[in-house]
Order: C-alpha cells, then sequence, then structure tokens
C-alpha cells in the first residue's frame, strides 16, 4: 500500500430502507491529487461523500475510513471538519441576504465572548478571497454577485476552515464555461497549495482536463478505477464503464423529414419584468415540421426569457413582435392559448418551474390537460389513470405507482415526467430547455431518442442547451444567442464548438 | 419501521398476509392517509375519554346537538380556510367578514323591515364582495396575502361598529333563527322518536351503500385493483353504523338541527370541488408550486382571487348561523374565529407551505377542538384552561405530522 494516501474507504456498505445505497466501495485517494468520482445518477457517489464527510454517522453504515493514517469515526459534519476534510454540496449553501464575509464566517464566526470582531473578519475574508481569485468587497451582498462567484465564495469558506481535502459535488453544474473554467483553475491552483480535492461531475471533458485518476461507480459497487497517467483514458472508456455497456453513438441518429414551417418568431423584444432593461432583443427564428432546432449560448444569454416569453408571454413586459403558427398569425396571450395552439415548453429548472414535487406523478402530468380527463369541470379518475399511465409508459419512465410524489424521482426521471406531462397536451411545437441538465449518460441517451422519436413523428422542436456538445450533436441547425441577440445561425456542416464560440465572442467585441 | 416489517414477515401467516396484493393495496392506502385517519382515530379516542370522564354526559342526544350548533361556524370557516392554505396562503380577515355581515343583517331585518329570506340573500352577496376585495388585492396586485387580510380584518370589523353604532341589535326574527336552531319537522307529531331524523340515516346508508358498490364497478370497468370485498363490507358496516348512531341519537332529543343539513351542504359540495373537479386541482397545483402551475397553462391570479372570494362566502355564511343562533348581532362577534379556522385545517392535516390539505381534515379538525371544549366545560373547566388545551393539541398535531412524514 502506497504511504501517501490521504483516504481511504474500505468496503463501505450503506443501507437505506428498502436499498442497498452502497455495496462493499472501496475508494483511494492519493495525497495532493484530483480525484474524480463518476457514475451514473442513482450511483452511490453523493451517499458515500456523505458518509465521508459524517453526513451520515458512522455506526449507520459498515466498512472503515482510513483518513490520514488513521481509523476515523465521523459523529456528524464538524468532526469530520475539524480533522480538515470539507464538502461543497450541489446546491449552494449560501444565505443570499448577508455578506461574503458574513456566510464565510457563519457558524464560525470571528468573536469574543459572543461579540464579532469585524475588522478581523474582513482581513481574513480578503485573503481567503485572495486564495480562490476573488475580487469583491467582502460587505458584498452574495445575491449580488453571479452563481460563478458564489461558487468560490464557497470554496473561500470551506478554506476558511483549515481543508486538507475538498470534496465538489457537481461543482460546474449550474454554471456557465467562462466560470467553469475559472473555477477548473482554481482546483489545480489548490492542488498546488497541497489540497487534495475530490470531485464528483458528470462532465467528463473537465474530468479529462484536471483529475490525476478516476473511480467509478455504478449501482453501488466500485467498478473501475483508472489512472490518468497510466491508463489509456478515453470518454468512451469511461462512459462504458459508467453505464455498464457501450455507448457507440452518443447522439442516436435521426430520420425525419423536415416539412412545413410551424412556428416563426419574427423581431421579438421582451424587456425585463421588474427593472428598466431589455433582455431579448430583435430576435428571429423559424422551426419546421420534423426539425430539430438548437439554441446555444451563454447563461444569461436570454434564451430561457425568449422561450418564456414566446410560451403565452409568461416571462417579461412590454413583449413587441409577431408569432406565426403554421403560417397564421396568433397572439399567443396566455400559457392556456399557447398550449391551445400546440406549444408546449418543458422547462429549464424541473424543481422550481417544472415539478409540483409535493404531489404524485399521475397529477403531475395530467395538469396541463384537464379538459382532456373532465367534463364541464368534473374529473373522471379512473380515465386519468388510464390515461398518464399510457403516458409515462411511453417514454419509459421507471416508477412502483404513479401515486408516487416525484420529489422521490431520480433527476433522469423527473425530466421524463415534465416531458410526459407535455406530450399529454398532444403538442406540434415543443421547447426544451435544457433537457438533460444534471442527469446520468444513460438517461441523456434516452431523452436523445425520445427527442428523436418526436422530430420523426412530425413535430419541430426547439432545445435549448448550454452544453455545445449536445446542441452539435442534437440539433439540424443551430441559432446562437448572446445578451439577448441571435448572433448567428449555423447548419449542422457548419456547427463546430469553435465556430459557436467564434460568434459568441465576435459579437461580444461588436457591441 | 422496516425492523418490524422483517419480523413481522418470519411469521408464515403474517407473510402471506402482508404479500397479498390487495392487502398492501390497503396498506398504502393506509399509509397515504396516516394523517387523516390518525386524525379520525384522535377524535374518537377524545370522545372516549369524555364519555368516561362525563359518566355518559357527553353523548346524551341534548349534548350532541349543542356540539354541532355550538361548531357550525367555525366548521363553515374550515372548510372555506383549507383552501386558502391549501394555496399557501392565510386569510385573518373572516371573523371581521362574519361580524360585518351578521350586521348588515340584523339592520335590515330589524331597522329596514326587510323580510328575512331577503336579508340572507343580500349578506350573501355582501360576504362575496368582501371576499372579491381581499381576492382583487392579492391575486392582481400581488400583496401579500396576510397584510391584505389583516388590513380586512381591521377595516370589516371597523365597518362592523359602524353599521351597529358599537351596540347589539336584536332580537332577529324567527324565521332567521330557525336557520341554525331550528329542527327538521317530524312526519308524525308527539312521537318520542324523531321518525323523519331515523328516515334520513337510512336513506344516507342506501346511499352510501350504491355508491361505493358503483365506483367498484367502475374501478372494475377499467381492471384496476380493488379491496378485498370483506373490506369494503366491513368498512360500509361500520360508515352504516355510525349513520345511524349518530341520527338515532339526535332522533331521541329534536332531531335534525336545520343547521346540519347547512353543514352536510356546504361539506359534501367543497369535497367534491376539490377532490373532484379542474378548479379543485388548481387549487392545489397552484399551492404546491405556483411558477410550475403557471408554465402549465392554469390562470394562477384568477385561482387566487377565486379562493378568497369564496372565503368571503363562507364567513358571510358562518356570520349568519353565528347571529341566527345568538339571536343578535353584536359588536364583538366574530373575534379569533379566523384562528380556530386556522387550527382547525392545520389540525386537520393542511400544510403552511401549502398545497396538502383537505375539506375533510378540516371538518375533523373543528370537531377535535369543539369536542374538547364541549367535554372541558362538562367536567366545569373553564375557557382559560380550554386555551391552554386547544394550543396544545395544534401543536402536537402539527408534530405528529412533521413526525409521521418524516417515517415516509
Amino acid at each position: 500500500m502506497a504511504s501517501n494516501l490521504i483516504l481511504e474507504m474500505r468496503n463501505i456498505t450503506k443501507e437505506f430502507p428498502g436499498v442497498r445505497a452502497l455495496d462493499q466501495v472501496n475508494i483511494k485517494v492519493v495525497e495532493g491529487e484530483i480525484h474524480a468520482l463518476v457514475g451514473e445518477n442513482g450511483a452511490g457517489k453523493s451517499t458515500l461523500m456523505k458518509v465521508l464527510s459524517g453526513v451520515h454517522p458512522y455506526g449507520s453504515y459498515d466498512g472503515e475510513i482510513f483518513y490520514a493514517g488513521e481509523l476515523c469515526q465521523f459523529k456528524d459534519i464538524k468532526s469530520s471538519e475539524l480533522k480538515g476534510i470539507g464538502i461543497i454540496h450541489q446546491e449552494l449553501a449560501l444565505i443570499k441576504q448577508l455578506s461574503i464575509a458574513e456566510n464565510i464566517f457563519l457558524g464560525n464566526e470571528r468573536a469574543k465572548r459572543g461579540i464579532i470582531n469585524w475588522d478581523e473578519a474582513y482581513k481574513q475574508t480578503i485573503g481567503l478571497m485572495k486564495k480562490v481569485g476573488l475580487d469583491e468587497n467582502p460587505a458584498t451582498l452574495v445575491k449580488d454577485i453571479g452563481v460563478g462567484k458564489q461558487q468560490m465564495v464557497e470554496i473561500a469558506r470551506a478554506l476558511s476552515k483549515d481543508i486538507k481535502l475538498l470534496i465538489l459535488d457537481e461543482p460546474t453544474a449550474a454554471l456557465n464555461e467562462e466560470d467553469s473554467t475559472t473555477l477548473l483553475k482554481l482546483i489545480v491552483e489548490l492542488k498546488k497549495q497541497g489540497v487534495t480535492s475530490i470531485m464528483i461531475s458528470h462532465k467528463l471533458s473537465e474530468i479529462e482536463r484536471i483529475s490525476d485518476s478516476i473511480t467509478i461507480l455504478r449501482d453501488g459497487k466500485t467498478v473501475d478505477f483508472l489512472d490518468m497517467k497510466k491508463d489509456q483514458v478515453t470518454e468512451e472508456r469511461i462512459i462504458k464503464s459508467m453505464v455498464g455497456r457501450d455507448i457507440t453513438e452518443l447522439y442516436p441518429e435521426r430520420h425525419a423529414k423536415i416539412g412545413e414551417p410551424l412556428l416563426e418568431v419574427k423581431h421579438w423584444w421582451v424587456d425585463h419584468p421588474v427593472y428598466d432593461r431589455t433582455i431579448v432583443k430583435d430576435v428571429s427564428l423559424k422551426v419546421h415540421a420534423g426539425e430539430v432546432v438548437g439554441i446555444a449560448g451563454l447563461m444569461g444569454a436570454g434564451r430561457t426569457e425568449l422561450a418564456k416569453s414566446i410560451f403565452g408571454k409568461a416571462y417579461g413586459r412590454n413583449i413587441r413582435g409577431e408569432t406565426w403558427i403554421k403560417g397564421e398569425k396568433v397572439d399567443l396571450k396566455d400559457v392556456a392559448t399557447a398550449i391551445k395552439h400546440g406549444l408546449a415548453y418543458a422547462t429549464e429548472d424541473r424543481k422550481n418551474d417544472g415539478l409540483i414535487l409535493i404531489d404524485n406523478i399521475k397529477r403531475n402530468v395530467s395538469i396541463t390537460n384537464l379538459s382532456k380527463i373532465s367534463r364541464r369541470g368534473v374529473i373522471d379518475e379512473n380515465k386519468e389513470i388510464v390515461s398518464t399511465e399510457t403516458q409515462v409508459q411511453a417514454l419509459k419512465l421507471k416508477y412502483s405507482d404513479l401515486l408516487q410524489l416525484t420529489k422521490n424521482l431520480s433527476g433522469g426521471n423527473q425530466q421524463k415526467v415534465v416531458l410526459s406531462k407535455w406530450m399529454y397536451t398532444a403538442p406540434e411545437i415543443l421547447i426544451l430547455d435544457e433537457p438533460t441538465r444534471g442527469i446520468d449518460v444513460g438517461a441523456k441517451y434516452e431523452i436523445y431518442t425520445i427527442i428523436n422519436q418526436l422530430a420523426e413523428a412530425g413535430k419541430a422542436i426547439i432545445v435549448i442547451s448550454s452544453e455545445m456538445p449536445e446542441v452539435i450533436g442534437l440539433a439540424d441547425r443551430i441559432y446562437i444567442m448572446d445578451s439577448g441577440r441571435m448572433k448567428g445561425e449555423l447548419n449542422k456542416a457548419q456547427a463546430s464548438q469553435e465556430a459557436i464560440m467564434q460568434r459568441i465572442l465576435s459579437t461580444k467585441v461588436e457591441v | 419501521m422496516s425492523k418490524l416489517k422483517d419480523k413481522l414477515l418470519k411469521n408464515d401467516l403474517i407473510k402471506k398476509l402482508l404479500t397479498n396484493d390487495k392487502v398492501t393495496l390497503l396498506f398504502s392506502l393506509f399509509k397515504a392517509n396516516i394523517r387523516q385517519y390518525g386524525m379520525f382515530i384522535a377524535l374518537i379516542a377524545i370522545m372516549t375519554y369524555f364519555f368516561f370522564a362525563t359518566n355518559g354526559i357527553s353523548v346524551r342526544p341534548l349534548n350532541v346537538n349543542n356540539i354541532i350548533l355550538q361548531n357550525a361556524h367555525i366548521i363553515v370557516l374550515a372548510v372555506g380556510m383549507v383552501l386558502v392554505i391549501v394555496t399557501g396562503n392565510i386569510d385573518l380577515s373572516v371573523g371581521s367578514i362574519a361580524a360585518f355581515v351578521s350586521a348588515v343583517a340584523a339592520v335590515l331585518m330589524v331597522r329596514q323591515d326587510v323580510p328575512w329570506q331577503l336579508a340572507t340573500f343580500l349578506v350573501l352577496i355582501i360576504g362575496l364582495l368582501a371576499g372579491a376585495w381581499n381576492g382583487f388585492w392579492i391575486a392582481y396586485v400581488k400583496i401579500p396575502a396576510f397584510i391584505v387580510t389583516l388590513g380586512g380584518m381591521l377595516i370589516f370589523r371597523g365597518f362592523t361598529l359602524v353599521v351597529l353604532q358599537g351596540v347589539t341589535l336584536g332580537p332577529l326574527p324567527d324565521g332567521f333563527n330557525r336557520l341554525s336552531s331550528g329542527f327538521l319537522p317530524d312526519l308524525i307529531d308527539g312521537s318520542n322518536l324523531h321518525v323523519l331524523t331515523l328516515l334520513v340515516g337510512v336513506v344516507f346508508s342506501a346511499f352510501y351503500v350504491i355508491s361505493m358498490v358503483l365506483a367498484r364497478k367502475r374501478k372494475e370497468k377499467y381492471g384496476f385493483e380493488v379491496l378485498p370485498v370483506w373490506v369494503s363490507v366491513v368498512g360500509a358496516l361500520i360508515v352504516i353504523f355510525a349513520i345511524n348512531l349518530f341520527t338515532f341519537t339526535l332522533a331521541r332529543h329534536r332531531g335534525l338541527p336545520n343547521v346540519s343539513i347547512i353543514l352536510f351542504i356546504v361539506i359534501a359540495i367543497y369535497t367534491f370541488i376539490s377532490k373532484k373537479t379542474t378548479v379543485g386541482r388548481h387549487i392545489y397545483a397552484v399551492g404546491g408550486n405556483a411558477e410550475a402551475a403557471k408554465l402549465s397553462g392554469i390562470n394562477t391570479r384568477r385561482t387566487m382571487f377565486l379562493v378568497y372570494t369564496n372565503m368571503g362566502l363562507l364567513a358571510a355564511v358562518s356570520g349568519i348561523i353565528f347571529a341566527a343562533r345568538l339571536d343578535a348581532a353584536t359588536p364583538k362577534a366574530g373575534e379569533l374565529f379566523e384562528l380556530d379556522a386556522i387550527a382547525s385545517a392545520f389540525i386537520g392535516g393542511a400544510s403552511a407551505a401549502g398545497g396538502v390539505g383537505t375539506v375533510f381534515g378540516a371538518v375533523i379538525g373543528a370537531l377535535v377542538m369543539g369536542v374538547i371544549n364541549n367535554g372541558m366545560s362538562l367536567l366545569g373547566l373553564g375557557i382559560d384552561w380550554q386555551q391552554v388545551v386547544k394550543g396544545m393539541v395544534l401543536l402536537l398535531a402539527v408534530w405528529f405530522d412533521i413526525a409521521t412524514k418524516n417515517r415516509r
């Protein structure tokens, strides 16, 4: 056994009622390296990290944790923190109404007898921010800085506790390319300062870029360990281990015939609902039957706002421009009207905008089209069960019971419920906003297959995605949007990451 | 919980039972509604306790009748309030609206000699408009419901004082009072038992059995799982027994009070609306996730507006029932009604976060409080201790809710 291991977890088994989340998992992390932990959703990555950080305390799992050469039995997060293990969760745990300094020292205040020494706190905050490459006033409220910087504040907070092992759970999931790059650089920088990192990520390109070794989990078991220096590591190899099968083609082939234009938007302008700002500026777009159109761009480019404003003016104020459906000018004055005209919009944010998490699958699906199962306002529940079941089965949803609450489903299955509820309206035109965000490779492939089937059935589909390979892989045609403007259009032959980036960047110079 | 299940699974007979599909269906149904059944069982336990503590006085016909009369106005409010709470909001103005409505009714009938039927109709409209006033500010101007209805609480209390000029107004016409304190006429005069009341019990039992059989048939037609026949039969027998015990008890006094008919209609209508209609679905969706509901094509503003307008209407019904029982409109009528109604909804399983709660639960919640109040009065405990106990019950009920939720 190499002596420079900082962490070794041996035969970790963790059971929840009815499920074995971890089954004899082993993981070894060498001191001073960046270790990637990958696997499909539900493979047990987060559970393993919760065992390590004491969220699941000693006694609630089987197996042994050796950290910095000693056997550890953490009873809570505090005890693992004391040993220098810090965890940064997928959902940011910052309090937005408080300042950067207040957040960094929350629960760990620079205080004597309960009275806070703010000068000291600010001084230390500046020092910590320097470490993570932030240049902000420590008194700035967290809500006033971007998501990317908020992530840095999280890391600064971890560093304030003298962390030796940093666990990052999908740190770039909510970040755009630029912020992601900065964050990855920071992780590499921390490595030079002697901080070991364990990074959970779905983005294989990032892992290839910065990690030294990879542990792959599948169904709660360790299935593979890869050393970036010794092994021949490719994306295909990782994917194969993750899903246990070859995905020869990440994007399934499509045989759709492109027909008449179904939706056309002309000279579309949208103002911010509260502030005096224009969010969408003179955008025009067109999508045909059987066509998949991508809208690429960085986060904050105005794509979601564009989609929501088209979809029955669900976003914005002072909306100008024209919408044409099947060659006819229409006024989609509210969401119900948009649905009536065959439009569907699957939201970017499943949890906040897409699903009623405390409600069951059946009612989440039927909500978009209650008239289908009701007569004079009275719902036929039996009809509802049959029709929603047919719908979710068509999308191969994995569920035990239609009355299961949607909050208990995995990300990929939640996305399928969102798609089901929109298929339930029998739409002609679908706008899918980040349809594969935060879901694993296997589920992504299934979603792509569904998109293809829809296109083959003659539907018009708009896919908004921040992952450029996805847009390129899926779309027949790509619009590039930046700062609220359409800055270019590429067909499949012209499309490449470079071509898209170039258009985004050139517009920035132009403005 | 799971350990207990493991242990049980070792026993062959229980294993057979537990792995039987229909029995599991029964279990899952029970689990899904544990909160409601829990409160229902608590209600029965409380009633049993007072039965023994008061040597049976608590279930005497006169007392059962009193419990209904004393709590009818709160039950009506609780039915409206649970819908408000399901949307994730609150209505603090209902007590003041009830008072205002009863004040206007009294002035119309006593000072203006308006026929009581017309006066009742007019004040129902006034309640509706008062609710619409709240609804307008909440749904369309987007002012938080807490503030709008706190304002409404003051505004309508003020109006009540203005209308009554600070004094109690009564007596009210007999016809009006009979809405609350009258009884169903009997078929046979001079009988010891109220025959029509017994008949109502029998008709309801038959109605219950028929609708249950029809529901089973419909489910079978769709090929869904249904509960084992014996479970349905036992369930039906219990319900029939309960209905007839209730009507028999009241028949020994003076029969069904008129207000019980009003209550039944209100509860039936709102149970139907919340469970079976698209409007009901919209209310739950808005409370569960307003943004998702809006993006699913639901007119969330109109839904909110309707819920508050409806609350105003039910507050008017409540005010009418209360004034009719009191035989007068008083400036202080309706004080703290809003808190009783809110407590009823929460005791009955509604969640302050919205999206969760049932009409049936709210009614049970109101009855739990009513039965405790009544029982403690019989035992000679004053209003002071009743308040303490009510507060504790509210706390315990919500604690029970959270505890069972975590285990699920």
